[in-house]
Order: C-alpha cells, then structure tokens, then sequence
C-alpha cells in the first residue's frame, strides 16, 4: 500500500505566552518567559509557589456559558486551541466529508481540578453523595476529543492518547498514521493539560521533580543550566490540522509544512527517572528517521523534551550525540520549556507548533535562563542559548518523553 | 412571585444558561429549555441543595417543568 503525504494546514494555540499563534511564537523567539507566582489558588504551604499559568483565558470566546460549566479547564484550552486551528485552516465545513474527518487528543492528567474539587466537597460534607452528573463525563481524559467531534461534526476516528508528558505527541502520530493509511482525509489533533492546582503542584512536588526557585520564578526553568532544579509547570493547549496532501492541495489550502515521520518506544526501566543513557530517546529519535526516511544531515532542530530534570537532560542529550554523531554538532537544539514551562501532556502540541513556525520563519527558538555550562554536557552542542537564532530549517524533530517510559518523537519537514 | 419561584428561576438561569424571560411555569426543562438528562439531574441537586430537602428519585421523574419544580418545593420545603 502507498501511503499518503500528510501536512500541517492549521495551527491553534494557548500557552503561557500567549493565547494565540502568533503572539506565542513572537514571545518564544522574544525569549520571554511564561512564568510568575501561583494565582490559582494558595500556594504558600507549597514547596514551589510558580507556575507558568495561561493569563487572560476568556473560554466565552470560544464556548456559550452553559458549556463552558459542563468543561473542566483542560477542555476549554482544547476547545480554544482547535477553533483557532479550525479558522486557520479555512476548512469549509459544510463541504468537508465528516466521515473522512476526526479527532485525536492528548491530555496526560485530565480534569484533575474537576477531581480534586468534587472529591473535597464530599468529604467536607456530611456524606451524603452530592457528586454532580457532569464530575466524570468534565473528569475523564477523552472527553475533550468527543466535544471537539460534536462542534465540529467530525465522525472519523476520535479518541484520546494518554502517555503522561508525550500524550501530544503520541496523538499527532497517530492522527499522521491514520491518514497515511488512508483512514481519514483530515484530523484535528494536539493536546492540552490545566493541572496547576493543590493535587497536581502537591503531586509533583513530592516527586521532587519540580524547580523549587521561588526567588525568581522567570528564572527557573533552566534546561542544561548546571545549576537546573527540575521543572516548571504549565498549562494550555495547541492544536494541529493534519490533512491528506492531495486533499489539502485540492482546495488550496496554506500548507505550514509536510509530517514527514513519527517514532514511539518505551525505556521499559524506571516508574520516573530516563533511562540513563537515553537509550529510549536514542531509540524513538532512530525509529522516526527510519519512519520518514529522513536522512539524518538533513534534521537541522531538535526541540527537546529537555523539561531542566537533572537527569533528564542528559540522557537525552547522550541519544542525540547517539544518534546523530558529528552531524549533532551541527544541528541547534533547543528547549522551550525554558519559556513556556512543561505543559505535560500539552508539551508535544505547542513544541511541535514551535518546530513548525522554526521552518517556516527560518528561526530557532532559544534556551532561556542559561547562564552556568554544565560540564557533563558536550559543550560543542549548539544549545541555542538564551537567544533565537536564524537558520534555515529543512527537517525538525519534536521529542517528548513521559513518566512511564513512554517516548514519542515526530518530524516535521519543509514543503517540497 | 414567591420568594421559592424566584430562587427556583435563578438556580434555572444559571445551569441551563437562558434568559429570564424563557423560565415560565409551563416551560419544560427538556423540551423548551435546552436540557438533557444530566442537566436535569443536576437541576435537581441544586434545587436539594438550595432548598435543604432530598428529592426521590420517583419524585424527580415527575418534575419536568419549571412550576412542576415550584409546585413540588413549596410543598416538601421546611
């Protein structure tokens, strides 16, 4: 079977730096960051009191009062992020086949705030259950792909991906395969994340796995700063058209660039910690290239999963030297986590839209907060430091690793 | 109006999202308000609620417009 050509026709986007496209990619190549003290709810008891929070969200934009009730905020980045994508795109709905279009959706927690808020009013109440109809169908993970089908009317293949951090990723390459198989002309898929509330801030920090730097919070996320503490958490959502090339051609749609592989792979070592000489992220890296046939000269960025862990950054680090040799010298690497925090299972959405926007504008995203080396990392890496760099991008790849072992590598590519 | 179908109109305004005016004694909550099951339910639980009072579920079955839900409250209100 020959598979199809796949591209990007639509982007949407709410992040820490912006609740649209175009205002994140202006602050991604700006250098600012996403992050500032908890507003959410009262951190004091916290270890970490920042997050790099989603400012001015106003989900009436995009949903009538009454859904909005009916959608924890995961949703409502979600529906947010897939109508600027549906806009962008300029897909005619009325003529769009809706048996040739679907929906797949990331989100590596869910509606914890929905949980953790409908838990806590029934044990603080005398025990009569008064758990609302909507706590589930607001709670559960895929709900956001079935209200993104029922806006849109979309009756293809819908469904949610759920690998923790690389949950995006995971979703964009499966909305990829389906379409090179031919089992869909169009997807809406990426992902989105709202989990900065007590239980998820609680939870992670007892993991130890989140940046304590409370005395400067727009300095905190520091991937492959020595002195790097672990990460920040964010929020928001960013959303992907992916549609067949013919069918993209046919009704002249804007084409951003071309999907031009997808890898998946486990460490099959740690609950939490990498496999400490990358060997999944070296692995997920060599399956996509294989995938696409891309000739590894030809990956001018990797936007790492690179979330500032200790250890984190250098396994991954360790597989892309692994994998790429000399030509890993070449190529800029960077993390974007420095600005946007880590959006979790919204990570690979919105960094995947930031490789997108590299080769289209021909400029590299940099590393912010970048000031000590770290001498266990190869200091002839490019690492796109505390400034964009221009470049013109023919191949980049988008990396995401989640707890569980879970990698999910996908490239984008120039159109030819 | 009673001071029970104001408070009942206002619990109404809010989670199904209407206007005021729409919230009459023969309104149904299904056919001319726009709700489906679970919206129903959950009027019912604001309605226990607000009104300290528990709602069978055979009752709730019964209560399917907006002077239904007065009717039922004015009667089983403490």
């Amino acid at each position: 079977m020959e598979l199809k050509r796949v591209v990007v026709t639509g982007l949407g986007a709410i992040t820490p730096l912006g609740n649209s496209v175009e205002t994140y990619w202006e602050n991604l190549i700006k250098g600012v960051s996403g992050a500032g003290p908890i507003t959410r709810f009262d951190a004091t008891n916290f270890k970490t009191k920042f997050a790099c929070e989603v400012k001015d969200f106003d989900p009436t934009e995009y949903l009538d009062r009454k859904e909005v009730r009916k959608m924890d905020l995961f949703a409502q980045y979600a529906m947010g992020a897939a109508e600027q994508a549906i806009q962008d795109s300029g897909l005619n709905l009325e003529t769009l086949d809706p048996d040739e279009a679907g929906v797949i959706w990331g989100a590596g927690i869910g509606g914890i705030i929905t949980f953790m808020d409908e838990v806590k009013a029934y044990v603080e109440g005398n025990g009569t259950p008064r758990f609302s109809p909507f706590f589930i169908p607001k709670m559960i993970s895929d709900i956001a792909a079935g209200h993104i089908s029922m806006k849109y009317g979309f009756r293809g293949p819908n469904y949610a991906t759920v690998s923790a951090c690389a949950s995006s990723s995971h979703a964009i390459a499966d909305a990829f395969n389906h379409i090179r198989m031919g089992k869909a002309k169009v997807f809406i898929t990426g992902g989105s994340e709202a989990a900065i509330n007590e239980a998820g801030v609680g939870g992670f920090n007892s993991m130890q796995a989140m940046s304590t730097f409370n005395e400067d919070p727009s300095r905190a996320s520091r991937p492959f700063d020595k002195e790097r503490d672990g990460f920040v958490i964010g929020e928001g959502g960013g959303a992907l058209i992916l549609e067949e090339y013919e069918h993209a051609l046919a009704r002249g749609a804007k084409i951003y660039c071309e999907v031009a592989g997808a890898g998946m792979t486990a460490d099959a070592h740690h609950l939490t910690a990498p496999h400490p000489d990358g060997l999944g992220a070296a692995k997920v890296m060599q399956a996509t290239l294989k995938d696409g046939n891309i000739d590894m000269k030809d990956v001018d960025y990797i936007n790492v999963h690179g979330t500032a862990t200790p250890r984190g950054d250098i396994a991954e680090i360790l597989a892309i030297e692994k994998v790429f040799g000399d030509h890993a010298f070449e190529l800029n690497i960077s993390a974007t986590k420095s600005m946007t925090g880590h959006l979790l299972g919204a990570a690979g959405a919105i960094e995947s839209i930031a490789a997108i926007l590299a080769i289209n504008n021909g400029i590299v995203p940099p590393t912010i907060n970048h000031n000590t080396p770290d001498p266990e990392i190869n200091s002839k890496l490019n690492l796109t430091l505390n400034k964009a760099q221009e470049r013109k991008v023919k191949v980049a790849l988008s990396n995401t690793f989640g707890f569980g072992g879970h990698n999910a590598s996908v490239a984008f590519k120039a159109i030819e | 109006m009673s001071d029970i179908a104001s408070r009942v109109k206002a619990i109404i305004v809010d989670k199904l999202g209407v206007d005021e005016s729409e919230v009459t004694p023969e309104a149904s909550f299904t056919n001319d308000l726009g709700a489906d099951s679970l919206d129903t339910v959950e009027l019912i639980m604001e309605f226990e609620k607000e009104f300290n009072i528990a709602i069978p579920d055979d009752q709730a079955e019964n209560i399917g417009t907006v002077g239904d839900a007065i009717a039922y409250i004015e009667e089983n209100a403490k």
